[in-house]
């Protein structure tokens, strides 16, 4: 494998990595803020009790997204050097703003909220979630503000060979962020609310603190019948955007080959020999294809090569067309996941409204597993939108493989070194949290108190403790 | 235009902060397998920097920000160029951070041995690694005319950046004893204040012969002016001040001169590096400077607004968490 190859495996096993920890940080900082928000109203010790329990799981799953994270911000500089050079002066802005304005403060609250239970008043220490919550979603704005622009490049010019900022504000007004975030952030919500929902299935399953889970159950089943509708219908205006912002990326996650007809059909599976451009066997759905891209009942989709055609005119020679298997299968398992969740939701809040939720010993078990779900949704959502893009790092303006770092400053074994070493780091990492996940959640609502966060009293900073001894 | 110079200020400042908090996390990462005998002294020595460490942290992701957005040809030659040291870096400070919070909710003999040796060598490294980057942007690398770093990772190791990477190490002792004296329990507000009184002899040796060595060093020739040695000399006389402070039992002003010493260190590379952010070996007007190597003055304009709006707020709400948690660790109540 070549330099570029390496640092392309190394970005993606990273980013799946880190996009793995992230969606249920933000999704479950808000579901804790709500619990403790109705504990702050009700006193009801339950809740409190529920936050606890929520928060040691979110604290573990917060410790590997943030030393990941680090690297994410790093990493433009380590393996895509030449491209941190040409898009600087405008990619570089919203990440700076991230650190500042939303790293710092989900940082800083998650200590004081872990840390203050006893030290902060109970309205207080709620506000500290709301704050963590809050931070970790800004954090997914400005983030995806620097992804939206590597989608659909605006508000800058090229002036000596480097992209340069023009307008801030049409950065942050750029069509494919106001797609890109708010399916994103909720799909993160998505990703929280099944998180809770299966851990309290199981727990409800296997009889344990069950009047408690029954709570999260309900909320999490709440909040993900909400959600899991919002998430498909902007997924499809997101999809319905690419129509205009990158028809390339459409026709490869169809696997259309050729412009359709005014009816397009959507193809639920598919055989696809990219070699010969063609797809040997498909099953499809008639009209479909049409319905979603443009939302009325004809309407033809461009195909990839005709696409590839236009490119070429527009770019001068090369291949622009993406992994196209890749791209159609990751799409797939997205839109899949997202159904299965949207109907176990549904399932779950009919059998709440009949207050039988708790008897379903198989649905119990389905939705213990069904865990599984959104963080499969979320990995092939992220190989969609980034492997689809290809063979682009920046849509239009920058190949991928002319933003890699000089082979000079570092070689393919350096990349090498260093996915080894995260590999080796990132599995016991990994492994670490897994065991941590499975002895909370047996625990249940009654841990160790040993390893309970409790408060801290003594004397103060600045006055002199007249030695050390109390 | 002065918005470069506000920059290499602000990034000054970025990281000051990050070496001036952090001192005292990986300082006490450093001494936690020595100074604590027992679990619950190590759990203690833990539970001081338990509600701070992340918010520190951060520093550095800013600073990291800050260099991509406001100096986008330093942050890639830097990180490209130093990048096996930055991926040890990023990967010390991986299970350095995973090991502060997993740590203690384990009971297993051997699932806290390995976190305490994981925590005390990401903590380590990152000392010496830190101390070996800064060393070498001020020494100079070999730097050709189109940015692009032609070294290796060999390059990174001479005599300079690892005596650097040793005062760094001193610097930070220091700093993380000055901490736990005031923030430990009982037992490590003793151990933390011994530390702090027991190296800082060596570190202020260590940091005037690495003063004395960076104002000799060729890349240093003219670059050191009356405020670089003024820094050089506070952030001496600051430790001597520590040591007194430390004596009178002033545990709270023994840190703020320990930090200031650190401050007045930092400070002193970037004011004899300036307007340079990476000096070429191999020939002099090849070095990254603020004027070649920063954004344009739009993103500045809309950088400095933003940084001026929200520096303030953070520097409020990271002074309540300390203030929240002003207090030592409790014997017998502990969170890890």
């Amino acid at each position: 494998m070549t330099q570029l190859g390496w640092a392309e495996l190394q970005f993606g096993v990273t980013t799946v990595f880190h996009f793995f920890f992230v969606p249920v940080t933000i999704g479950l900082a808000f579901l804790i803020a709500i619990i403790e928000t109705i504990y702050v109203r009700t006193k009801d010790k339950v809740y409190r009790d529920l936050a606890k329990f929520w928060g040691h799981l979110f604290l573990i799953n917060f410790a590997v997204g943030v030393v990941t994270g680090l690297l994410q911000e790093f990493q433009f500089g380590l393996d895509w050097a030449t491209y941190s050079k040409f898009v600087g002066d405008v990619f570089g802005a919203p990440l700076a703003v991230e650190a500042l304005a939303a790293f710092f403060l989900e940082s800083t609250f998650i200590g004081a909220w872990a840390f203050g239970w006893d030290r902060l008043s109970a309205r207080a220490h709620a506000v500290t979630i709301w704050l963590v919550a809050l931070g970790t979603s800004l954090s997914a704005f400005w983030i995806l503000t620097a992804n939206s622009w590597m989608q659909e490049p605006v508000g800058y010019v090229i002036r000596d060979g480097r992209a340069v900022m023009t307008s801030f504000g049409d950065i942050l007004t750029n069509p494919q962020l106001w797609v890109e975030f708010p399916h994103t952030e909720i799909a993160a919500i998505l990703t929280g609310s099944f998180f809770m929902l299966s851990i309290s299935a199981y727990q409800i399953w296997r009889k344990k603190n069950v009047e408690a889970f029954s709570r999260s159950f309900k909320i999490s089943t709440i909040v993900a019948a909400i959600t899991s509708v919002l998430v498909i219908v902007i997924g499809d205006a997101q999809a319905a955007h690419l129509v205009k912002a990158q028809p390339m990326k459409l026709a490869a996650a169809e696997a259309l080959w050729n412009t359709s007809s005014q009816h397009a059909p959507w193809s639920v599976v598919a055989i696809i020999d990219a070699k010969k451009h063609t797809d040997p066997f498909q099953i499809q759905i008639p009209e479909m294809l049409t319905i979603l891209a443009y939302k009325r009942l004809s309407g033809a989709v461009e195909g990839i090569n005709q696409v590839q055609a236009q490119m070429v005119h527009q770019y001068g020679p090369g291949d622009y067309i993406p992994p196209v298997a890749v791209t159609f299968y990751s799409f797939r398992t997205m839109i899949f996941a997202g159904t299965a969740m949207l109907a176990l939701a549904y399932y779950a809040l009919y059998l709440l409204k009949k207050n039988r939720f708790t008897q379903k010993t198989w649905f119990l078990k389905v939705l213990t597993w069904a865990i599984a779900l959104p963080y499969l949704a979320n990995s092939a959502g992220w190989i969609m939108t980034e492997v689809g893009r290809q063979p682009w790092v920046v849509y239009g303006l920058q190949l991928t493989e002319q933003g890699v770092s000089p082979t000079a400053s570092v070689p393919a074994l350096d990349i090498e070194l260093s996915l080894l070493g995260f590999l080796v780091f990132y599995s016991a990492m990994a492994y670490a949290a897994v065991h941590l996940w499975k002895k909370a959640i047996a625990e249940g609502l009654d841990p160790d108190p040993e390893l309970q966060h409790k408060p801290t009293e003594s004397s103060d900073l600045f006055v002199g403790t007249g030695g050390v001894a109390r | 235009m002065w918005l470069r110079e506000l920059w290499f200020v602000l990034v000054g400042i970025l990281f000051t902060g990050y070496f001036i908090l952090e001192g005292f996390d990986y300082g006490v990462g450093m001494l936690h397998p020595f100074l604590n005998h027992t679990d619950l002294e190590r759990r203690a020595s833990l539970n001081a920097i338990g509600p701070i460490w992340s918010a520190n942290e951060v520093w550095l992701v800013a600073a990291g920000g800050a260099l991509f957005a406001a100096f986008p040809y330093w942050y890639a030659t830097m990180f490209s160029g130093f990048y096996l040291a930055l991926i040890l870096i990023l990967l010390a400070l991986i299970v350095r951070g995973v090991g502060l919070e997993y740590r203690s909710q384990d009971k297993s003999p051997k699932w806290r041995a390995t976190w305490d040796w994981l925590i005390f060598s990401g903590s380590l490294l990152t000392t010496i690694l830190w101390g070996m980057a800064f060393a070498n942007l001020v020494r100079g690398v070999p730097i050709n005319g189109h940015m692009v770093y032609v070294g290796n990772f060999g390059t990174l190791f001479n005599g300079f950046s690892l005596w650097a990477a040793l005062t760094f190490i001193l610097l930070f002792l220091t700093q993380g004893g000055a901490y736990l004296a005031i923030k430990g329990d009982s037992r490590s507000r003793k151990h933390g204040k011994m530390v702090a009184q027991r190296t800082v002899w060596p570190a202020l040796i260590a940091l005037v012969i690495w003063f004395v060595w960076m104002d000799r060093l060729p890349s240093s020739a003219g670059h050191v002016d009356t405020l670089a040695i003024l820094l050089q000399v506070v952030a001496v006389l600051a430790l001597v001040l520590a040591r007194f402070a430390s004596y009178l039992t002033k545990n709270g002003w023994t840190l703020v001169l320990f930090s200031v010493s650190i401050a007045s260190t930092t400070f002193s590379i970037f004011r004899i590096l300036f307007p340079r952010v990476m000096v070429s070996s191999l020939n002099p007007a090849w070095s990254l400077t603020i004027y070649n190597a920063s954004s344009t003055s739009y993103t500045l304009d809309i950088m400095s607004v933003t940084a001026l709006i929200i520096l303030p707020i953070i520097l409020g709400y990271q002074s309540w968490l300390y203030w929240t948690f002003r207090k030592p660790v409790n014997d017998e109540e502990l969170g890890y």
